[in-house]
């Protein structure tokens, strides 16, 4: 297995007031500090330090723009700064997002010299960017798909193909593609690629022999998805692993049931506690032209009935997930969001009331795991077992929780749950791609493909009694 | 309905313009008038349609990638969307035409004016894009969702009676129908939003082009103000304000659009 750790790198001093009004995209910069970010930047790369001393093997980036939800607006920058501080963590990038970068040719360079610094440590891997993202970069969503394709189409290129050559696409052109500045790692780093279970994007993964690594979703659909995987990856040639598949995880841990839960609960204001649904409002998320067709399908039934106005009809819907009933546990976020929607003024105290109460439901689907060492390594087990993921990422909690809480949760997970953790991946056989090379096992033309993630221990972690969990 | 396809007063006819099956929809009687309808799709046969289409033919392509003719690949901004046009006109001996454009339909109609303006033997633009106004701005609809898009076009739905016919009438197919229209404005006209900076400059070749500009006082979407930057580079263009009307005087205000566009055109 290998073992990440995650965080948004939240600029923490926005008022929750404010997320509730607006969402975490489109509140006004006069609230941010320039010297307090800058000082929770240091922290965050400080922390990456620690998670390598406390035997992390991976140390994973993200990007957002324009938003207090994550302050890696250009992730590269804290990578390149971590390639030289860091002395054997993977650098897990995820990801750039292809779409809204502009120059693709600059990423191949960018990329190349953090895997020189690092000594070929670098991870890879691409976003289309969320819905806000296309306005904060002015990244034309109705061509956000063939971006996507054709950006990485020219990194490949870059990083494969001797130089000097001509590139000329539909969106990009290059008339001298000669980059001196290429990765350590050959033919090109490992690329992974993160999402909230678009069919599309995860389809492109298996073609591509890309492991998936699914960003805190709802366990049902992320198997289905899993065997969408396998049936593209069948259709390749090849039988699916471990190291085809990802997941990313939030785990509170604290000495107490208690303190962990107080701690947690927090979380719900960290703007994916479920559903991204305090992310940014719709008008945001979907942009004209951004989703497929069948999204918008989905998105049309949902925004004309109130009756199907369930689940997480924000960053899940634009990625096409579909959400089982009993995981619909966030209406009264979207009620809110609705709200927005219709211009009608939001009651803050109301809503957060709401929110902070849908904190049970949360934790019963697993979305947040919580609680002693001891306590969370069952319910961890229970993860591993339905999704049997070999890349594993611990979300370090977001949300208005102090530095400190944060450091004891770094330090209890790895010296208390990740040996356990470790030693599950080797009961399972969750390979990592460093292990298995992700699209190596073969498939013999003709014969079933086996899954990899199983909706039987699902079934019984469903059947257990909600106290158990 | 938009989505239908015909009905008493009018009829689809496909036609072939360079490969792409082009929708046009035709109805009325006499000398054809071309419109070219706005961003958000074809919004139906309306009130105002039935009154023109006593004295005159009626011929409402649906632009590639909107309503119901599919996309052209090539067709990568306006003035493509003009060139086709041109095209269409030529292929089917319908220049010169009177016509009247819509908002987007509008910019489309002044790009081939710029282009060639004797394609035209008057013009109607009704709160054209295209220019970027020097006061005020274009409203950014893309940073609305759809409903509320199409709720900001004019200026007071309640008082508008065809406001809820508009695209077919509230639905899940209204709300896909529009965000595929929106998609298709977004790869026409992202950036620049909803205007072509060179356009100003060609547009003087149309000064002689006999051209009514058709203006709710208070348009939401395309400030009035812009009436001024169009009447600055085409010089014979006339002006005529609606009072308590937005984006959408034909439905806004049916009658007097309509007795101005007759009596413009007569």
């Amino acid at each position: 297995m290998h073992l990440m750790y995650f965080t948004e790198r939240p600029y923490r001093y926005v008022s929750n007031d404010e997320v509730i009004k607006t969402g975490f995209f489109g509140i006004e910069n006069k609230h941010f500090d320039s010297v307090k970010g800058g000082q929770l930047l240091n922290e965050y790369l400080d922390e990456k330090v620690l998670a390598e001393e406390l035997g992390f093997d991976g140390v994973m980036l993200n990007e957002h723009h324009d938003t207090a939800f994550c302050m890696g607006s250009v992730m590269d920058v804290e990578a390149s700064i971590l390639a030289r501080i860091t002395k054997k963590v993977k650098i897990v990038l995820l990801g750039n997002p292809l779409p809204v970068v502009g120059n693709p040719l600059r990423l191949a360079e960018e990329l190349g010299m953090i895997d020189m610094i690092s000594g070929g440590r670098l991870v890879a891997g691409w976003v289309r960017g969320g819905g806000s993202e296309q306005f904060a970069s002015n990244a034309n969503p109705a061509f956000n798909r063939e971006y996507f394709n054709e950006a990485h189409e020219v990194v490949i290129q870059a990083w494969t193909k001797p130089g000097p050559f001509r590139y000329e696409g539909k969106h990009f052109h290059y008339r001298f593609v000669d980059p001196w500045c290429l990765p350590i790692q050959k033919p090109h780093p490992p690329i992974w690629i993160p999402g909230l279970l678009s069919p599309e994007t995860v389809v492109w993964c298996a073609k591509h022999r890309y492991p998936y690594v699914a960003l805190a979703t709802f366990l049902e659909p992320t198997v289905e998805l899993w065997n969408m995987y396998r049936d593209a990856a069948a259709a390749e040639g090849y039988q699916v692993g471990p190291e085809n598949f990802g997941y990313l995880q939030k785990v509170y841990v604290a000495e107490t049931e208690e303190k962990a839960r107080e701690i947690a609960k927090w979380d719900m204001f960290g703007g994916a506690g479920i559903g991204y649904s305090l992310f940014g409002q719709p008008q945001w998320m979907f942009p004209p032209g951004y989703n497929s067709k069948d999204a918008t399908r989905r998105m049309a039934r949902q925004f004309t009935d109130p009756e199907a106005t369930k689940g997480s009809p924000w960053a899940g819907l634009a990625d096409g997930s579909t959400l089982s009933k009993n995981e619909s546990i966030s209406d009264a976020q979207i009620k809110t969001r609705s709200a927005i929607w219709q211009d009608k003024p939001i009651d803050v105290e109301q809503t957060r009331k709401q929110i902070l109460d849908a904190f049970p439901a949360v934790e019963r689907a697993m979305q947040v795991i919580c609680g002693t060492p001891k306590t969370v390594i069952p319910k961890l087990r229970t993860v591993l077992e339905v999704l049997r993921p070999g890349i594993f990422a611990f979300w370090q909690n977001d949300g208005p929780i102090s530095k400190e809480d944060r450091l004891n949760n770094m330090r209890l997970i790895a010296t208390e749950v990740m040996p356990a953790v470790r030693e599950i991946g080797k009961e399972l056989g969750l390979t990592s791609p460093f292990e298995v090379t992700p699209g190596s096992r073969p498939l013999s033309k003709g014969s079933k493909p086996q899954s990899v993630g199983s909706l039987d221990a699902l079934r019984a972690m469903r059947e257990q009694p909600v106290a158990a969990l | 309905m938009a989505s239908s396809n015909g009905s008493p007063e009018w009829k689809e006819e496909v036609v072939q313009v360079d490969g792409s099956a082009l929708v046009v929809v035709r109805g009325g009687t006499g000398r054809p008038l071309l419109v070219l309808h706005e961003e958000l799709g074809w919004p139906g046969w309306l009130k105002w349609n039935s009154a023109l289409a006593r004295s005159r033919t009626l011929i409402i392509p649906q632009h590639p990638g909107y309503s119901r003719t599919e996309r052209a690949e090539w067709i990568s901004n306006i003035r493509d969307m003009a060139g086709f046009y041109a095209r269409y006109l030529v292929e089917q001996h319908l220049a010169p035409i009177d016509a009247i454009g819509f908002s987007l339909g509008g910019w489309i109609a002044a790009e081939m004016a710029a282009c060639n303006p004797a394609q035209f033997r008057k013009l109607v633009l009704v709160a054209p894009m295209g220019v970027r106004p020097k006061e005020g701005a274009i409203l950014d609809f893309f940073q609305l969702m759809a409903l509320k898009h199409l709720f900001v076009t004019v200026h007071d739905a309640d008082a508008t009676e065809e406001y809820d016919q508009l695209y077919g009438g509230e639905g899940p197919e209204q709300f896909e129908r529009l965000e595929e229209a929106r998609a298709q404005s977004a790869r026409l006209a992202w950036a620049p939003f909803m205007h072509n900076p060179s356009l100003p400059h060609l547009l003087g070749v149309a000064r002689s082009l006999p051209t009514l500009l058709l203006w709710g006082r208070e348009d939401k979407v395309v400030p009035l103000s812009a009436a001024a930057d169009y009447q600055r580079v085409m010089s014979s263009a006339s002006l005529r304000v609606f009072d308590n009307c937005g984006h959408r005087p034909e439905v806004e205000t049916p009658s007097e659009f309509v007795r101005e566009v007759e009596s413009f055109f007569s």
